[in-house]
């Protein structure tokens, strides 16, 4: 890989890029590809194939009329020609707008999104004023989403990483699967939050839901509010001083700090009674169990 | 999947037949199979509106035969009518086997309701003052074309857009459910029961009745059993939450009231605007935005969360 430019990845096909990268014989479609960062090159945070951008060039979508597919591929040629800040206008809850945006990217949506927005993105950094409807951010790797209003359920399923910001209240299930990254919710979250959490941080300034964190294996959640009950093998935990530093740093920085501090905050982690590390195969666990 | 949708005007009329045809179009992508309407106009006081079918849509498609067999029920259904001494003020057909029957009736139309359902292959959609219960395979503007809905005057309405998962495709599975023999009521369901049978033999047992085999129709019928002991719209939503199990928000409207109910899990959607003059919720944002472009604030009702809305 080191003898290939990103100006030469960025020229070739899908298919000649496989092969360059060394990555597989397999073939693959669409978005697929495995990338492998040499750890000799200089540091880099964008794909190789990703299109150079400019955050003070700025494209505004109106989206009467266009359908989630249409709308999505203007988002891609608009970055292609090297839009840094794209704004989409009148969405009116439509579904899976700006899923998959593997880019640095200013994304601003004057409006409210339906199901799956902004999902699987891997960089931009995401404004939405109006609400977010079920599965928001899910699977999102890396960047920042703030969304004004309220969210819907299953709000950050799954997110290995970035910051999802609702500023408002949110559903039920927030953070199912969590793998990494931080959930921040201004208002209360619903039922069974942080459900088999793995990895990562979520900050919720109002009230949870029954059955928090119910079989987290890992992670940490900190609610501000009251908790209607934690699930299996969910725990209360000391908040220690760098809980209330890293609290109140990342609460400064979305303007989402409470009135009276981050003192009151309770904290929740997994009791791991439920589980163990042995990572054994299912077949070796019954020579054992 | 499936898609419901409700909205209810406080205190005034409006266009209710092409907002609920707008709504259930934006939901069609969660249930292409069948579209039904509850809708609500100005109650006629003394005045019965009863929709019915006389027929299924393969029925129809069984031959010439058929013809005759649906003119015979039709005309039974008439004579059960003048037997319970009900005066047809108008008649429409919006389908050869769907009718709408304007009646001035002043006896137990519990009675009449249940001689007319005797008849073989007649099922009565809705009977009530104020409720026109719509249903029948296609989209929302197909159905509401057909129904002659876009005109409708009305308060308050319900809607449903059906993907067939646990029964058949056809009219008898589709919603709303009518919650008879109680005038007015009619359900709408998105989910699954689990417990369907057992409460389905309950009801029985008590004498209620079933025309089909779709778990959603157990809630209209618990409903209307609630309903017919006293309980409250809202008490009855609220013990449903503990007594149905299963995955399920549904929707129920009655003469002058529009309530809500989500599971205790949560599993189903349910987004909720709500204003001074007009609440509406469906299952998704889209819905709404389809008879309110304009950017509002919208909330989803979180688990075991029961409401009531006023006309």
């Amino acid at each position: 890989m080191a003898g290939v430019t990103d100006s030469e990845l960025k020229a070739m096909t899908q298919e000649e890029r496989v092969d360059a990268l060394g990555l597989t014989t397999e073939q693959l479609f669409g978005r697929s590809l495995l990338i492998e960062f040499n750890p000799d090159e200089e540091e880099r945070y964008t794909y190789p194939w990703a299109p150079d951008i400019f955050y003070n060039k700025r494209v505004e979508i109106d989206t009467d009329e266009l359908s989630t597919t249409e709308l999505n591929n203007k988002i891609r040629s608009a970055m292609a020609e090297g839009n840094g800040t794209i704004v989409i206008k009148n969405p009116r809850g439509m579904h899976s707008v700006g899923v998959g945006i593997l880019n640095r990217l200013t994304l601003e949506v004057e409006g409210s999104l339906g199901y799956f927005a902004v999902g699987l993105i891997d960089g931009p950094n995401v404004r939405i004023k109006g609400r977010v409807g079920w599965s928001c951010g899910e699977n999102m790797m890396s960047g920042t989403v703030v969304i004004e209003k309220n969210a819907g359920s299953t709000f950050g399923a799954a997110i290995r990483g970035g910051d999802l910001v609702c500023r408002g209240s949110v559903g039920s299930r927030t953070g199912i699967d969590q793998k990494g990254g931080t959930i921040i919710v201004g208002g209360d979250t619903g039922a069974l939050s942080g459900f088999m959490m793995q990895r990562g941080r979520m900050i919720v300034c109002g009230n949870a839901g029954k059955n928090l964190g119910d079989s987290m294996y890992d992670g940490t959640i900190y609610i501000g509010g009251e908790i209607k009950s934690c699930g299996v093998d969910a725990v209360p935990a000391e908040l220690t001083d760098l809980d209330k530093a890293w609290l109140t740093r990342k609460l400064q920085q979305y303007e989402l700090m409470p009135d009276k501090g981050v003192d009151h905050f309770q904290k929740i982690v997994s009791g791991k009674q439920l589980w163990n590390y042995d990572n054994l195969e299912p077949n070796e666990k019954k020579l054992i169990l | 999947m499936c898609g419901i949708a409700g909205l209810i005007h406080k205190g005034k009329s409006s266009n209710v037949g092409s907002e609920m045809t707008a709504m259930l179009q934006a939901l069609k992508h969660r249930g292409p199979d069948s579209t039904g309407f509850a809708v609500y106009g100005e109650p006629t006081e003394g005045d019965y509106i009863m929709r019915i079918k006389c027929a299924e849509r393969e029925d129809m498609e069984s031959g010439r035969g058929f013809t005759e067999v649906l003119a015979k029920r039709i005309s039974d259904v008439e004579a059960i009518l003048k037997e319970h001494k009900a005066n047809v003020k108008a008649k429409e057909e919006a389908t050869a086997y769907a009718l709408r029957y304007l009646l001035s009736h002043d006896g137990d139309t519990e009675d009449m309701a249940r001689h007319i359902e005797e008849l073989e292959g007649v099922e009565i959609l809705s009977l009530g003052n104020g409720l026109e219960l719509i249903k029948d395979l296609g989209d929302a503007t197909v159905v509401s074309e057909t129904y002659g809905l876009g005109d409708f005057q009305g308060t308050h309405s319900i809607g449903h857009t059906r993907m067939a998962t646990e029964s058949d495709v056809d009219i008898r599975s589709a919603h709303p459910y009518w919650a008879f023999p109680y005038n007015d009521v009619s359900v709408v369901h998105n989910g699954q029961i689990t417990n369907y049978w057992i409460k389905r033999r309950q009801m029985e047992q008590k004498g209620h009745r079933f025309m089909s085999n779709c778990d959603s129709e157990l809630l209209a019928v618990y409903t209307a059993d609630n309903l017919a002991n006293g309980v409250s719209l809202e008490e009855s939503l609220t013990r449903s939450i503990q007594e149905i199990d299963g995955v399920f928000t549904y929707l129920v409207a009655t003469k002058d009231q529009l309530g809500m109910a989500k599971d205790s899990m949560a599993a189903k959607p349910l987004v909720l605007f709500e204003s001074d003059d007009l609440i509406a919720m469906a299952s998704e944002e889209v819905a709404i935005r389809a008879i309110l472009p304009q950017e509002i604030d919208t909330t989803d009702p979180y688990d075991e969360e029961v409401r009531v809305w006023q006309a």
